[in-house]
């Protein structure tokens, strides 16, 4: 006991300037805070060409959904002029066309000139270096609406929920029903720059 | 005990401000922890386009940014207004980006690498042959994962 005594008699520390301290850093961390999680499209670019393998087999004609993007942010859809909000459509007719019938869960209407399935289905995007960046994603947006919408549908029929509240090996699952195959051609230059 | 007692004098109870410290403590933990410096001051002039179906970015750590825009204002008189490359805080060219690859792979882990993100920040102003060039680069480095960083917004034709 008479220790202890001994030591209540040594000074204690001011702990009243203890808020104040915690109050700047405080005030200097809100400052310094940027709450904005960045966002945006997320792709995969293709890996370059191996010299070494041999070149990939040709893509039949009607598995391509092609798009152009001229230097004037004008759009070209499979031959014909197409406006920004026509895409949507007609690639979703496009990949969900079913042309082969392989495809149980499709609704297309099996058109001869469009998609055997789902899988064999590619969107060919191909721009020029003219083309405004805001037009670029504009098309991309586009077309990842077309297969969001139709995963959606899938996964509305299948687990009676939205496509991007499903977790792990279901959603795996939708997406393999819809692969992405958006296909970005080598980059060409034809109305300058 | 009686020296606590006040002299008899009755107002109001002062506020009790004992745990004032612990409330302050709460929230600068929690800003400490929510807090990502903003690492790159930005010389480059951003208005990224809008987009619908964008998706959050998981991991900030993981993620690396590329800036392409005319440069700002005050830039201007010595840079023109041709759109430029930003790599970290400083002006860039295209033959940067290797290294610049490189340094962010150094910087991890050699498991998070698949994971390394690299996020173009564009204007959109910019023409597609500056970006389709830097594209270029990172698929040459095979930094595969990108994001373009658009904002939430409507759709352009609505």
């Amino acid at each position: 006991m008479a220790r202890r005594r001994k030591k209540r008699s040594l000074p204690q520390i001011n702990a009243g300037s203890m808020a104040d301290i915690a109050f700047l850093l405080l005030i200097f961390f809100i400052v310094a805070t940027t709450m904005d999680t960045d966002s945006g499209l997320l792709t995969k670019l293709p890996p370059m060409p191996d010299p070494d393998q041999p070149p990939p087999p040709e893509i039949h004609d009607r598995n391509i959904f092609q798009v152009l993007v001229n230097a004037n942010d004008e759009i070209l859809v499979e031959g014909e002029w197409a406006g920004l909000a026509s895409i949507q459509k007609s690639a979703i007719l496009f990949i969900d066309n079913n042309g082969d019938g392989s495809c149980n869960y499709c609704t297309g209407s099996r058109q001869p000139n469009m998609s055997d399935n789902p899988d064999k289905a590619v969107i060919s995007l191909q721009n020029d270096r003219g083309t405004s960046y805001n037009m670029y994603i504009q098309v991309q947006n586009e077309l990842k609406r077309a297969y969001n919408e139709l995963r959606n549908t899938a996964s509305m029929n299948k687990f009676g929920i939205k496509y991007e509240d499903l977790r792990g090996d279901n959603q795996r699952e939708i997406r393999k029903m819809y692969p992405m195959k958006i296909s970005e051609a080598e980059p060409k230059n034809i109305g300058g720059d | 005990m009686s020296h606590f007692h006040k002299k008899g004098t009755k107002g109001s109870p002062g506020i009790n401000t004992a745990s004032l410290p612990d409330i302050v403590f709460m929230l600068l933990f929690f800003f400490m922890v929510t807090t990502t410096v903003r690492d790159a001051s930005l010389k480059v002039r951003l208005i990224t386009p809008q987009a619908t179906e964008i998706q959050k970015l998981e991991k900030k750590s993981l993620v690396s940014y590329i800036y392409i825009g005319p440069p700002i204002r005050a830039m201007q008189p010595k840079f023109g207004t041709e759109p430029r490359i930003q790599l970290n805080d400083a002006y860039a060219s295209l033959s940067d980006i290797p290294l610049f690859i490189e340094m962010e792979r150094k910087a991890h882990d050699e498991k998070e690498i698949p994971y390394l993100t690299t996020s173009l920040k564009i204007d959109k102003e910019v023409k597609m042959g500056i970006v389709t060039d830097v594209k270029q680069e990172l698929r040459k480095m095979n930094a595969l994962k990108i994001n373009y960083s658009t904002k939430k917004g409507g759709r352009a034709d609505e």
